[in-house]
């Protein structure tokens, strides 16, 4: 099942790499990463999706939190949650194209943030699901780069991850 | 204001370090300096990096303190490696420093540059890069804190030369305490788990103890015999548990797993409830997990809560300092014990002449060769218990002398039996027993080793030489990898793939070209007699190489894969 993991560690040199090595070393595996300093710049905020029986989530889970640096983690699929990917999107466009790929980016509420006479960027953000959907939807232009941020995501509520 | 090297060596007297082990170079020269200037720590110069870990290693399972390396980057670093990973398998207490290049010099490749904190990462409990000679002193006490605390392990610190210069000066304040928002390991355990197992365990028919190294490790065997006794249970102990409750007590079933005793794997598979207490469930102690046990409820008690329900998933577990965890229980359990009922205790009355049923197997019986002379391994571990009354430290390798030493050596205190059972390294045992030696100068250390493991590390009979340890070294010869042989026999239709030694060394004239005393024993007629002369040379290292029938294989042994815990060979061609 798909998981998505946030956690908040030391911002010190060395520890987004033992976060990675620990995935490697023990084969779980990392789907999306993201990972980036929070309001409090002593603190890294990292967010990871990897595929995990409900065992394989509890070791996952247990190892994040014997890392010297990680201070307090959550498994967001535990509970309800918002999450968000961004995507941008360069495909081209150019002629009658221009006007069915606008289209289908308002549909999926995306923005073209650039644009060249045979090409549009389009920003878009969402869980990865509508992503995918977004894709999946632009196939039948000529897609020229995908990149996504990676998911990031919190609690619902009032439920809240600090320290 | 000092140098980050008297800094670094202040901070080892602080935590009271009485031995470095190491090897100089390059990077870690200053650190030699400021070493050089003062006589509190005393170093011991090792002639290879594995050895200097496996020393302080050897020094820390049989003190309890943590163990204290120093070695230069590069190729000094990396030869720590294989140690630390050792020490990193059994939860052993260890400070690394390795000397590093300088700061500037850092993704250069530089001359002996290497990525310490990151080869090191998986193997170790934490690691530092010290960025600034200031930050020296937290990086030790945060290292010794964390290598001590909790789950022990091994800490890597890696120091940049430049950090160390002699000419810049910073600073210098010891912290007196430590807060660390990102680890606080558990203090005590869970009354209400507590309460539960203890429960449980009252209510048994058919109970089982299985304790492992962490009750060794986390000081708790008087609890546990205590806990023991009080109940009149069953205990088996792993590998690394072995001595944790006395090997000759009456309710010691012996060690349990892969070479494990007849009685304590049919005990396990029987019992209808596991006291599982810093043990791990090693895939070398479970056999096949989804047959492990099948009839049990499995109370677990670790310090580390990862280690709960990671290859068998536990009904009750229960994450705290197993010393306190278990005083606990038996606070819980003693007023009760006068309330069991005669029926509770007759059913344990018949799981007792169960168990004595199994154990009437004899599965360490011994035959003797039939030619009168030919000694079998066994027959060297059994005379060194006798010779030393079992009162000595034993080391061993990693091998069938191993199991042997395990299975035929009993031992009644903790900290006496020190071998390398998570990572299984060869070369382990001499440096283990010349560490343990340094601490415990008076008394009596034995290594039981093999000629292929000997030859991983034979090069410290020269440092048991300079610092005069008079180790005694019991050489089970069988001229060959005796566990890779066991194994071509019993799963390759008997094709010794490259298996055997040849051309080995005269190992009496090795040892006495070190310097030292060398025995070959060849009949078992000299066996006892040359081992009292060996343990009489107090003040010598006494090297006994015993010529054993290299046809002889460890038994019991596990059937796998798909086996059980019940299921084992019991001799060549006889199985349960």
């Amino acid at each position: 099942m798909r998981r998505i993991i946030s956690v908040l560690i030391e911002n010190e040199a060395g520890a987004l790499s033992r976060v990675v090595g620990l995935f490697a070393q023990r084969s779980y595996n990392i789907e999306t990463l993201t990972v980036a300093p929070t309001e409090d710049e002593t603190l890294s905020r990292l967010t990871l999706t990897t595929s995990a029986s409900d065992t394989q989530v509890e070791q996952i889970t247990k190892q994040l939190n014997k890392l010297i640096e990680v201070i307090k983690l959550v498994d967001l699929t535990d509970g309800e949650h918002i999450e968000r990917e961004l995507m941008l999107i360069k495909v081209k466009a150019s002629g009658a194209q221009r006007a069915e790929i606008k289209r289908t980016a308002d549909i999926f509420r995306g923005q073209i943030v650039d644009v060249t006479h045979n090409a549009y960027t389009i920003q878009l953000a969402g869980t990865s699901d509508k992503l995918d959907a977004f894709l999946r939807a632009m196939s039948e232009s000529v897609v020229l780069e995908v990149v996504r941020s990676g998911v990031s995501g919190l609690s619902r509520g009032e439920k809240v991850l600090a320290i | 204001m000092l140098s980050g090297g008297d800094i670094l060596i202040r901070c080892l007297q602080e935590e009271d370090v009485d031995y470095v082990f190491g090897y100089p170079g390059g990077t870690v020269l200053h650190i030699y300096d400021s070493l050089y200037k003062q006589n509190r720590i005393k170093h011991i110069l090792v002639r290879h990096e594995q050895s200097a870990t496996h020393m302080a290693d050897g020094y820390a399972r049989s003190t309890g303190r943590p163990g204290v390396v120093l070695v230069t980057s590069g190729p000094g670093a990396t030869n720590a490696i294989t140690g630390i990973a050792t020490a990193y398998m059994d939860s052993i207490p260890m400070v690394v420093i390795s000397g590093q290049v300088q700061s500037h010099l850092i993704g250069t490749d530089s001359f002996q540059e290497t990525d310490m904190v990151g080869i090191s990462r998986p193997i170790v409990k934490h690691s530092f890069l010290v960025r600034d000679a200031r930050d020296i002193a937290t990086a030790i006490k945060k290292a010794f804190y964390i290598a001590t605390s909790g789950r022990p392990g091994p800490v890597v610190i890696d120091i940049p030369k430049d950090i160390t210069n002699p000419t810049e000066l910073v600073e210098y304040d010891y912290p007196k305490q430590l807060t660390m928002r990102s680890y606080s390991p558990a203090a005590k355990g869970h009354t209400g788990q507590i309460k539960k197992a203890v429960a449980m365990l009252l209510e048994a028919e058919r109970p089982m103890i299985y304790a492992g190294g962490g009750v060794i490790q986390g000081n708790a065997s008087d609890e546990l015999r205590e806990l023991t006794q009080m109940l009149n249970y069953p205990i088996t102990n792993t590998l690394m548990g072995l001595g944790a409750f006395p090997g000759t007590d009456r309710q010691c079933l012996g060690m349990l797993g892969m070479h494990g005793t007849y009685e304590a794997n049919m005990a396990m598979h029987h019992c209808d409830l596991l006291i599982a207490m810093g043990a791990r469930f090693d895939d070398r102690v479970t056999n096949t997990v989804s047959k492990f046990c099948p009839y049990a409820k499995i109370i677990h008690i670790d310090i580390d809560p990862a280690s709960i329900s990671k290859n068998v998933t536990v009904d009750v577990p229960i994450v705290g300092p197993i010393r306190t965890v278990l005083a606990e229980m038996l606070d819980i359990a003693r007023p009760k014990m006068a309330k069991r009922t005669k029926t509770q205790l007759a059913r344990l009355d018949e799981w007792w002449d169960q168990i004595e049923g199994w154990r009437k197997q004899d599965c360490l019986q011994v035959t003797p060769c039939e030619d009168g002379t030919t000694i079998k391994p066994q027959e060297v571990i059994q005379a060194v218990y006798k010779v030393t009354g079992g009162t000595s430290y034993v080391t061993s390798d990693v091998g069938q002398h191993q199991m042997f030493a395990a299975l035929y050596h009993p031992f009644d205190e903790p900290r006496k039996w020190i071998n390398s059972g998570g990572l299984g390294t060869m070369g382990f045992g001499l440096p283990a027993a010349m560490g343990v030696q340094m601490a415990y100068p008076d008394e009596v250390v034995t290594c039981i080793t093999g000629e292929g493991s000997i030859q991983m590390n034979i090069q410290e009979l020269s440092t048991c030489g300079q610092f005069a340890l008079p180790v005694k070294i019991i050489n089970l010869n069988n001229r060959a990898l005796g566990m890779v042989k066991q194994w071509q026999d019993m799963q390759y239709d008997g094709r010794h793939s490259h298996s055997y030694m040849d051309s080995l060394p005269d190992f009496v004239k090795l040892v006495e070209a070190y310097g030292h005393v060398g025995f070959k024993i060849e009949s078992l007629d000299e066996l006892e007699p040359v081992l009292q002369e060996a343990y009489s040379l107090k003040d010598k290292l006494v090297f006994v190489d015993v010529m054993v029938d290299p046809e002889e294989h460890v038994y019991p042994m596990q059937v796998a894969p798909n086996g059980s815990m019940r299921d084992m060979w019991l001799k060549k061609g006889v199985r349960t």
